[in-house]
């Protein structure tokens, strides 16, 4: 179970506290009406599910309700940060490119090598 | 008009703990879901009569009235003993002038009171918190979940808490804290 | 009569062990009665007596003993009951300590343990190699019910599952700590006392009753000048002694998840004689520690060779266990084999305890030095440069076959027993659950922790510190603290091998198990690699190696070097099985813990559940919610009580509990122009005190809810949702409100609960209500149809509706919850009084159906746009952004011939169809048929004397007046596509 640090109760709280929302940083259009498919199809159906460092929305639900932001390694799944709502994509110091080196479960899988 | 309505608990009779953990429906109180922005909070806190805490899970009382911190712009206002009304917290926020959202939730909570030397151990039977004294102090309070639930919790002394729960979900909480309080081992 | 040493076993050593007869308990294995003294493991006890054949192998049932002492246990797997509901397969008889009563039963045999039938799979085992089932269970058909459920499956397993209701009690416990130890041996005690010493809050956990780990029959190690053992128990009781410390025995840290998170299991009552009606057999503990110890030591293998699993055969570690703490010889003659230093000590503490050692047989050239030193002191025989071949023996070892390496000379060995010991393998698995990642140690040929993933360390044994001090050190340093511990042992071990001895190479058939539990003999890794599973994880799965309840704890490391060896290739490049959690079983009920009966999930009832219970109301479940479904009358079936509540509702006026729809205060100057976001109506039009139905669309179109919002104030909506929907449309509006549009000046909270709502439907509900009400006219003048206002009711404050869901002249009372039932109770009561009745979910669908309403979720599936449902005219046309516009616009919700809601009647008007049956243009068309729809809602229709129905049926609305046919199982059904409106088409009563 993760543990989660919530940056507005400024506190380390459990996962059953939370409740994932999806990738984060995608804004919604503001001319919504006016954008073509394509345009559509990129803001509500197309998600990079990125192996290693992801951007994703969480949402303190069960605790001060405040939706917020996290940067996870989906392989680790460690939290290298978490930030409030509405700020911009915050860097990671000292992570940029994902981790290609496994790919197949039998490598994932036997983990001693 | 034939007759007054009367108010019935939810919890009206029910009763349960263990020889170190004693559970008690809260007697009924008024409560308000009070929001507001961080530049409102001194004028409201001046109608209320009480400092809106801002720091998070903490809660303030003053004059039989308690402001728990819930979230950045969010306290649940509970006033306690006969004469205090929703109407009159809701009149005092208003009289603040300044803009806010003031909803009487006084029925859709109801609170069960937890005291002894096991009441912490009674909640962590379904409470993930940290409910040590260091980090859950007298006066802290926090929305959580307790095992299938969700909760308002406030640490009212050493040893015992108030769980603000809504009430549909009360007969839950108070089957789990029982269940809580008969194992909290000392 | 006070306990002698006879009667609680016929093997018990006078003055050996740590048991004391002071007391006894009485229990039966299979039948028979033994006495065991406190303390015991169903093990030791049995031992006691000689009884090593306790159960018989998954596969080819064959004869089993007892083979550790230790929960690591792969064959004495037994059943154990305290009484009929109380009864447990599958317990380690080296775990489950002895309590007075308890009925054990061996397992997996037929007729008897000593006399099994399937014994002659073990004939057959030629047909049951590695993959037999995999390449049996595949065809024909028809042999899955007739011969491999009923005969082949039967054949192999373990125990069998009571039926009966668990009637004992579980607990759960979330803590937190600064340190959490697992383990405590030497390791783990030093580093609780080193982190204790620093003010920090310990945890420390071990699976064994007492605290000590290897010091259970570890006598050459001393403490501080103390015996090993009694200074641990001395350390522990410190450790309890203070504030900061919590010691928990009798529990195992069975998972080591994300972010220091543990999962402990801890059996509080199991070894009890009777326990208390309050305990709970066992209590999950879900600890979140900042750091980690882990102490967990080692587990010793077993020897590869043929017939190496007769009963009497058995690890050294666990010989001296039962030796040294329970008292217990295993043997009158016993034999060693072992490739490693520390069978010798077996050998050496029977020998003292007077027991005759027939031989140790060391496959090794040059054993340590000491060891042969006491051997030789000691007067026993030591072959070195010797291996075991092979065991005779049918229930119980007789003899052992042993011959020079290299040499096909051979003699046989009478023995009794057989003490085993291929070395150590470091008990890494918490380790590797905290996806750590770990090193191969050549020289030692094991594997190590090697690079941590989360804030943990591993000390002694499991991370290959075999030196005692060195431990010691090493748990010092971990636990941060400045403590004082001195240990000495009086050997030092070396040696050890993985893999099959002599004489159970490649070039042989013998039988010579790695896994036990499940049957895997070397030959059968050998077989899975010839067979094309190179990599470890396929050897795994075609073999069943490591795949039984004991997870391979003996078996993982033997079955990779044997791979590794067939495969030519080094150990690390082969790899190891990942380890999962749990190390050892764990019950469902201490997973469960709480959350049993009542307490499985929260049972929602409404403010009124109790008075309408004792108005004979049946409940439905929607969501966790409790709804009156009907209300029967003596004599009344569900349809006849539907059909009276309906037919009353339009005759008269029926009261209905709507508490549990969802209730959302949207305040703020900005309210309305947040629903103009948020709903496909336009809000800012409607003006204070009247209310309009709405519809929530997603980005995609689709209808996500739909309910009446009611405008209180220029700056206050009253919004209704679903009864399911409530909690996920607050977290949507939530959502939106937090991230696309938080420069709205609008807050929402949720009311559902804060009022109980009162529906009064019919022709009378003015006339029923207009006396408990006051502060408004609800004259249809004054207060018509779509009306909200904020009034009196019974001398509360309350919100007064102008609203229906039936069609009819309707209101909805909303009172502070806490105040419902004495209102509920008046309203009633005056209804009764004018011919009214109470009616249920079940009459509130059909009469909603009868004017094609619809409910979200039943006659939508979120593929349904606002135009599909017939409700295009709830879409605003002006608004320039809401969510769902651009979704609404795709192509394909524009397109022609989508599904869209309509009526049908079906042609013989008595013909209920049937909910989700499918609709089609021509019924004789070659199947598969080209399917147009399907039914949504049906009902038979009291008001309308006929049955009714709404169904998605493609081009429906065009399709109006056409004949469509519904294919069921015996027949098919003619329907005629209508619109969705059945009764009171004008829609004249709702204005009434």
């Amino acid at each position: 179970m993760l543990l989660i640090h919530c940056p507005y109760c400024e506190e380390d709280r459990s996962e059953l506290e939370f409740r994932w929302a999806g990738e984060a940083h995608i804004a919604r259009p503001e001319n919504m009406a006016g954008i073509t498919d394509e345009e559509f199809a990129e803001f509500f159906f197309l998600r990079n599910n990125e192996k290693g460092l992801t951007y994703e929305r969480w949402r303190h639900i069960h605790g001060c309700g405040r939706f917020f932001n996290a940067a996870r390694d989906t392989v680790t799944d460690k939290f290298l940060m978490t930030y409030k709502a509405g700020l911009p994509k915050q860097p990671v110091p000292g992570v940029s490119a994902t981790e290609k080196a496994v790919e197949t479960c039998e490598q994932t899988e036997g983990d001693a090598r | 008009m034939a007759e007054l309505a009367t108010r019935t608990l939810p919890l009206a009779g029910a009763h349960g703990g263990s020889a170190g953990v004693r559970l008690t429906p809260a007697a009924p109180a008024e409560r308000l879901s009070l929001r507001a922005r961080a530049e409102d909070v001194a004028a409201l806190s001046q109608s209320l009569g009480l400092d809106l805490p801002t720091k998070p899970k903490t809660s303030a009382s003053a004059s039989g009235r308690t402001a728990l911190w819930l979230g950045p712009d969010e306290w649940l206002v509970i006033a306690e003993g006969a004469g205090s009304s929703s109407s009159d917290l809701k009149a005092a926020c208003a009289s603040s002038g300044v803009l806010h959202s003031a909803v009487d939730v006084s029925h859709r909570n109801t609170a069960i009171l937890v005291e002894g030397p096991g009441s912490a151990a009674a909640i962590n039977a379904g409470c993930p918190q940290d409910l040590s004294l260091k980090s859950f102090p007298v006066g802290a309070c926090t929305r959580t979940i307790f095992g299938k639930v969700e909760i308002v919790l406030l640490r009212t002394g050493e040893e015992s808490f108030r769980v603000e729960v809504w009430r549909s979900f009360s007969d839950y909480a108070f089957g789990l804290l029982a269940e809580g309080a008969r194992d909290a081992v000392l | 009569m006070s306990a002698s040493v006879k009667n609680v076993g016929a093997f018990r050593i006078k003055g050996a062990g740590r048991l004391t007869p002071a007391r006894t308990a009485r229990f039966t294995f299979d039948g028979k009665s033994y006495t065991a003294m406190e303390g015991d493991t169903v093990a030791s006890a049995l031992l006691a007596h000689g009884v090593h054949l306790v159960g018989r192998s998954f596969k080819y049932h064959r004869p089993r003993g007892i083979l550790t002492a230790g929960p690591e246990e792969p064959n004495a797997l037994l059943d154990v009951s305290r009484d009929a509901a109380r009864r447990q397969p599958n317990v380690r008889a080296t775990v489950q300590e002895v309590f007075d009563g308890a009925k054990i039963s061996s397992q997996n045999r037929w007729p008897s343990l000593s006399f099994d039938v399937g014994a002659v799979n073990n004939l057959f085992s030629p047909f049951f190699a590695a993959g037999f089932y995999y390449k049996t269970f595949m065809w024909p058909r028809q042999a899955w019910t007739k011969v491999y459920e009923p005969f082949i499956r039967r054949a192999a397993g373990l125990g069998v599952a009571p039926t009966e209701e668990d009637p004992d009690r579980y607990a759960n416990r979330f803590a937190h700590c600064d340190v959490l130890i697992a383990g405590a041996g030497v390791a783990g005690l030093t580093a609780a006392l080193s982190a204790a010493s620093t003010g920090a809050e310990v945890i420390l956990v071990d699976e064994q009753p007492e605290v000590g780990g290897a010091l259970h029959f570890d006598t050459s190690t001393t403490i501080d000048g103390q015996d090993g053992y009694d200074w641990a128990q001395d350390t522990a009781a410190k450790l309890r002694a203070m504030p900061n410390v919590r010691v928990l025995t009798r529990t195992t840290a069975f998972g080591y998840y994300n972010h220091g998170f543990l999962g402990l299991a801890e059996r509080v009552s199991d070894h009890l004689d009777r326990p208390g009606r309050d305990v709970p057999r066992e209590r999950l503990w879900q600890v979140r520690a900042k750091r980690v110890i882990i102490a967990t030591g080692s587990i010793e293998r077993h020897m590869v060779f043929a017939n190496n699993d007769r009963p009497g055969i058995m690890l050294a570690s666990a010989v001296r266990t039962f030796l040294n703490h329970y008292g217990v010889a295993v043997g009158r003659n016993v034999g060693v084999y072992t490739a490693h230093d520390s069978a010798y000590e077996a050998a050496f503490d029977l020998k003292r305890a007077g027991v005759h050692i027939a031989a140790i047989v060391d496959c090794r050239d040059r054993p340590g030095e000491a060891v042969l030193a006491e051997a030789r002191a000691l007067g026993i025989d030591v072959l070195t440069g010797h291996s075991v071949t092979d065991t005779a023996g049918r229930l119980r070892i007789r003899s052992m076959t042993v011959a020079r390496n290299g040499n096909f000379d051979i003699r046989k060995i009478e023995v009794d027993s057989l003490i085993v010991s291929a070395g150590w393998t470091p008990s890494v698995h918490l380790f590797s659950q905290s996806r750590g990642k770990l090193r191969w140690d050549e020289a030692n040929r094991r594997f190590l922790p090697d690079t941590y993933a989360q804030d943990c360390v591993s000390v002694g044994g499991c991370n290959g510190t075999d030196d005692v001090a060195e431990a010691i050190d090493e748990a010092i340093a971990a636990g941060g603290g400045r403590v004082a511990v001195h240990g000495e042992s009086r050997f030092n071990w070396t040696g050890g091998m993985i893999g099959a001895a002599e004489g159970a190479g490649p070039d042989t058939t013998v039988k010579a198990f790695i896994d036990f539990q499940h049957d895997v003999t070397a030959k059968d890794i050998r077989l899975a690699v010839r067979e094309g599973m190179h990599s470890i994880e396929h050897i795994k799965r075609f073999t069943t190696n490591g795949m039984a309840s004991d997870q391979g704890k003996l078996s993982n490391m033997h079955g990779l070097a044997i791979a590794a060896e067939m495969l030519d290739r080094p150990i690390p490049q082969v790899g190891l099985t990942t380890f999962r959690a749990p190390y050892t079983p764990v019950t469902y009920g201490t997973l469960v813990a709480h959350s049993r009966g009542e307490l499985f999930d929260p049972a929602r009832k409404t403010p009124m559940h109790e008075l309408e219970a004792a108005e004979g109301a049946a409940f439905e479940d929607v969501g966790n919610w409790k709804r009156a479904w009907y209300f029967p009358r003596r004599g009344e079936d569900m349809a006849t009580a539907v059909n009276r509540e309906c037919r009353t509702v339009r005759d008269v006026a029926g009261v209905f509990d709507a508490s549990t729809l969802g209730k959302i205060e949207v305040v703020g100057p900005d309210a309305a122009q947040f629903l103009n976001l948020l709903y496909t109506n336009a809000w800012d039009t409607l003006q204070p005190g009247k209310c309009r139905y709405g519809i929530m669309t997603r980005e995609d179109g689709f209808i996500y809810d739909d309910g009446v919002v009611g405008r209180l104030a220029e700056d206050r909506f009253y919004v209704t949702t679903t009864t399911g929907g409530a909690p996920r449309v607050l977290h949507h509006m939530e959502d939106y409100l937090q991230t696309e549009f938080p420069h709205l000046r609008v807050w929402l909270t949720s009311t559902t609960e804060q009022w109980a709502v009162i529906a009064v439907q019919g022709p009378k509900a003015r006339e029923i209500i207009r006396p408990f009400v006051e502060g408004v006219d609800i004259s249809n003048e004054t207060f018509p149809h779509m009306s909200v206002a904020e009034c009196e009711v019974m001398g509360v404050p309350a919100r007064l509706f102008r609203m229906s869901f039936t069609g009819e002249l309707g209101f909805e009372v909303n009172v502070p919850a806490d105040y419902g039932p004495t209102v509920w109770k008046a309203i009633w009561e005056r209804t009764k009084g004018m011919g009214g009745c109470l009616y249920g979910t079940e009459a509130m669908h059909v009469l909603r159906a009868e004017k094609g309403y619809i409910i979200v979720g039943q006659d939508t599936d979120g593929t349904v746009t606002p135009d599909d449902a017939g409700l295009g005219w709830a879409v605003s046309k002006k608004k320039t952004d809401f969510v769902g516009i651009r979704g609404l616009k795709r192509p394909d919700l524009m397109r022609e011939g989508r599904k869209q809601l309509v009526g049908l009647v079906t042609n013989r008007p008595s013909d209920v169809l049937e909910e989700g049956a499918q609709i089609v243009a021509d019924p004789n068309q070659p199947k598969p048929m080209t399917m147009l729809g399907h039914v949504t809602s049906a009902y038979w229709s009291e008001n309308c004397g006929r049955s009714i129905a709404m169904a998605l049926v493609a081009g429906g609305r065009a399709r109006i007046g056409q004949t469509l046919y519904v294919p069921m199982k015996d027949r098919t059904i003619a329907v005629e596509v209508t619109d969705t409106v059945f009764f009171d088409k004008d829609g004249g009563r709702i204005h009434g």
